[in-house]
């Protein structure tokens, strides 16, 4: 059964996609959350240029995530999308909005608040709709055949909504530290103040859908309490808590870049966290990424592109990145 | 109205939008190649004035093409959740090699080219402006695959659940009318976004004749018609009989063929087919020329649509016209390439207001004539997702009509908005003449307001200084 080996394989470069999407959207997101709490005129035009040239290489990951699940897990994607109709709808939208106002902002004076005010809505409603997914993936989907057998309000629950502020928190974070890392002078001493509550609603959000998962489905408590799970599932709050001290201090002692990457740390902690949740399954209880892999033939023809390009990309995205490293122009007009 | 109705409008309504912007950002990459490549050949102020003028252009188009693309590639599983249920397994890798090979490239890139120049240097700006326009042909290869694919389905076979699997990759993306469908729009990309380029000259040629930046781009734009034009024709007729080979269904919708003729089909020019009867009202039709065209014999037999059980029709009308407007469109942009050709040789390509004039008008007839073979291809595909073998009645989600109606009004608000404000930003960049010194993206456009932050490229160059 080689065919086996590659859908873990899959099921990893699947997950692979979705957190370098998360992390890497999060913070453009989170700067767009955050933008009404910066002064209009040059502080959100720093704020924008700061993530202008990445915006839409973080997007892809998105397309590839989408496009990858259809690829890779076919079943898995004609489940899920009617059954998350309404928050991917919303989030597709959301990021139609803020994607466009990267452009349109500076094409226009008069209606420049308008394209602001699409940029943070767009952004939000974004964020929010990934947590509500997120959250309706983890409590479960009805499926009957190889359909959705659920109505079209099924993944709006207090959990999902939970989840949902959750993201809007977790996102808010990583913006605020990315500017902390990116911005000097007011505008960074404006970042740092709001990293402090958006950690501190990250960390109660963690806190809180850790403590509820296990009560949605016996199978999580199982994966995570039964011994010797527990022995390694364990350390994921453990190192939790240290990364929470760790952010605090660093933004306590005035760092630059230690906060952003404490909060990237939390991210990949909480991702770990809900892949032992899920492993093997797709679907929680439903469907294993055996049962909704698409065949050997297609899996194979994939891996070899994505063997040779998935490392290209992670080059050429890194080159772009150091091309843009440093901070947003601290200069002005001098 | 039925749910499945909605879903079908809201696919075409969406992906309507989105084709628009492709259709000219691969075009306009290809073009702010080919300025760059001339600035640093020659070394000519006026060609790197126009790369940056249009680059703020492409910028904008850019950005619209990619956030309706991201709702394309969600859709497929919203509203078609049975299609890609079964069809995942063949068309899902080749989108995901568009992801890859594609979009990361485009986007990976984009960032470099409109705000870079001064970091990177001249030579590493170029292989970003080369690599995004490589980008959107490597997309354009992946999803005309994966679309002639639906259309002239090859090189797969059907596992225990239902699915198609592929049998031969090589055959599944070179399937009959890929290479016809890959040139076809291509081509026609090129074709729209000269059209654009030389409407644009045209219009600052009828307001000052000496323009410099107008000039250029409106003697490069006509050559490009003059040369694009006449082909795509070619490949067009090349593509018609392709299709008549393999979906002979679409063919008799196009040319409104209800009836057989064994002995020779005429071409009908205008006429008001009726689905219900059957037949063509009104019809002007030239006896013949519709076998001498397709099968090059005129006395060829051809079979009509009374040969096809009835719930296997296209909607005739639907297919019937908006072949008819590609094709005149294509014979009005094959005449302007003439005209334009008769003033070089007259002398007169900058001064003849009448040639300029109907540039103009021709600058957004290349979309019409896009979205209008797209029309064609597609309508006349039905009633099948994948031709001959997977109905769209058997294709859709458990849809509800209320959720997607829901939808299909938020898209149509969203959309109407913000690609209205988008075009009318385009409109408005095109409308000031390409001038010496033109800004670039990194400058952040000649509208911003004096005393805003000049960007990231300003600073490195001091930092680096």
């Amino acid at each position: 059964m080689s065919g086996l080996d590659l859908t873990i394989v899959w099921a990893f470069l699947i997950a692979f996609a979705i957190f370098a999407y998360i992390v890497l959207d999060g913070f453009d997101l989170g700067v767009g959350i955050l933008f009404p709490a910066f002064g209009k005129g040059r502080p959100r035009d720093v704020l924008m240029n700061s993530v202008a040239p990445v915006w839409d290489g973080n997007e892809t990951w998105l397309v590839l995530g989408g496009g990858g699940l259809f690829a890779a897990f076919p079943l898995a994607y004609a489940v899920l999308m009617p059954a998350l109709y309404a928050p991917v709808m919303a989030m597709l939208l959301g990021l139609i909005l803020r994607g466009v106002a990267f452009e349109f902002r500076w094409r226009t004076v008069r209606a420049k608040w308008a394209w602001d005010l699409a940029f943070w809505a767009g952004s939000l409603v974004a964020a929010l709709c990934q947590g509500v997914i997120l959250g309706a993936v983890l409590q479960g989907v009805q499926i009957e055949g190889r359909a959705y057998a659920g109505g079209w309000w099924d993944w709006l629950t207090p959990f999902s909504l939970l989840a949902g502020v959750s993201v809007v928190a977790g996102y808010g974070l990583l913006g605020a530290t990315w500017l902390v890392m990116k911005t000097e002078d007011d505008i960074q001493a404006r970042a740092r103040r709001l990293a402090w509550p958006f950690a501190a609603a990250t960390l109660a959000g963690i806190v809180a859908v850790s403590a509820a998962t296990p009560f949605l489905d016996a199978d999580y408590a199982r994966r995570w309490f039964s011994f010797p799970n527990v022995l390694a599932t364990a350390q994921v709050p453990l190192l939790v808590t240290l990364c929470a001290a760790g952010l605090f201090l660093s933004l306590r002692a005035a760092r630059e870049v230690l906060p952003f990457l404490f909060s990237l740390a939390l991210f990949a902690l909480s991702f770990a966290g809900l892949g032992v949740s899920l492993f093997p399954f797709i679907i929680p209880g439903r469907l294993s990424i055996w049962d909704a892999a698409a065949p050997y033939s297609s899996q194979l023809f994939m891996l070899v592109g994505a063997g040779v390009l998935i490392p290209i990309i992670l080059a050429y995205t890194a080159y772009a990145y150091w091309v843009f490293r440093g901070k947003v122009g601290h200069e002005g007009y001098h | 109205m039925d749910a499945l109705l909605l879903a079908r409008a809201q696919f075409a309504f969406t992906v309507s939008f989105h084709i628009i912007f492709p259709a000219f950002s691969i075009g306009l990459a290809s073009y702010l190649a080919v300025l760059e490549a001339l600035w640093l050949k020659t070394g000519k102020e006026v060609y790197l004035n126009l790369f940056k003028y249009w680059m703020k252009i492409f910028a904008v188009a850019f950005a619209m093409g990619v956030v309706s693309g991201l709702v394309m590639s969600y859709q497929f599983g919203t509203n078609w959740s049975v299609f890609s249920d079964k069809a995942g397994p063949v068309i899902g890798p080749l989108m995901a090699y568009e992801v890859l090979s594609a979009f990361f490239l485009e986007a990976g890139f984009l960032g470099v080219m409109l705000f870079g120049l001064e970091r990177v240097g001249r030579k590493l700006h170029f292989a970003a402006t080369l690599a995004v326009a490589a980008g959107t042909f490597f997309s354009a290869f992946w999803i005309l695959a994966v679309n002639s694919w639906m259309q002239t389905p090859a090189g797969f076979a059907m596992n225990d659940q239902g699915q198609y699997v592929a049998a031969s990759w090589m055959a599944v993306i070179f399937n009959p009318s890929f290479p016809y469908r890959l040139v076809h729009m291509v081509l026609a990309a090129y074709l729209t976004t000269a059209l654009v380029v030389g409407a644009v000259g045209a219009f600052h040629l009828l307001r000052d004749r000496q323009a410099a930046g107008a000039r250029t781009m409106f003697a490069m734009a006509m050559g490009m018609i003059l040369v694009t034009a006449p082909i795509q024709i070619l490949a067009g007729d090349a593509h018609g009989l392709n299709t008549l080979e393999h979906q002979p269904n679409k063919i008799m919708a196009m040319e409104g063929h209800f009836e057989s003729h064994p002995d020779g089909a005429p071409l009908i020019l205008f006429g008001l087919p009726d689905q219900a009867e059957g037949r063509v009202r009104a019809e002007l039709a030239i006896p013949k020329l519709g076998s001498l065209i397709l099968k090059h014999d005129p006395d060829a037999p051809m079979a009509g649509l009374d040969t096809v059980p009835r719930e296997d029709w296209p909607p005739v009308p639907i297919v019937f016209w908006s072949f008819r407007v590609m094709v005149g469109l294509g014979l009005a942009m094959l005449a302007l390439g003439g005209f334009a050709l008769l003033a070089r040789l007259r002398g007169r390509l900058y001064d003849w207001p009448l040639l300029h004039r109907f540039a103009v008008l021709m600058g957004p007839m290349g979309f019409v004539a896009v979205l209008a073979g797209w029309i064609t291809t597609e309508v006349g595909r039905q009633p099948y997702t994948i031709y001959g073998l997977l109905r769209t009645a058997d294709s859709a989600s458990p849809l509800d009509a209320p959720a997607v109606a829901a939808s299909l009004a938020a898209f149509a608000v969203v959309y109407f908005a913000v690609f209205a404000a988008g075009v009318f930003y385009l409109l408005r960049l095109m409308s000031h003449p390409p001038h010496p010194g033109e800004t670039g993206a990194e400058e952040l456009g000649p509208i911003r307001t004096a005393g805003v932050t000049p960007g990231p490229a300003a600073h490195i160059a001091e930092r680096h200084s």
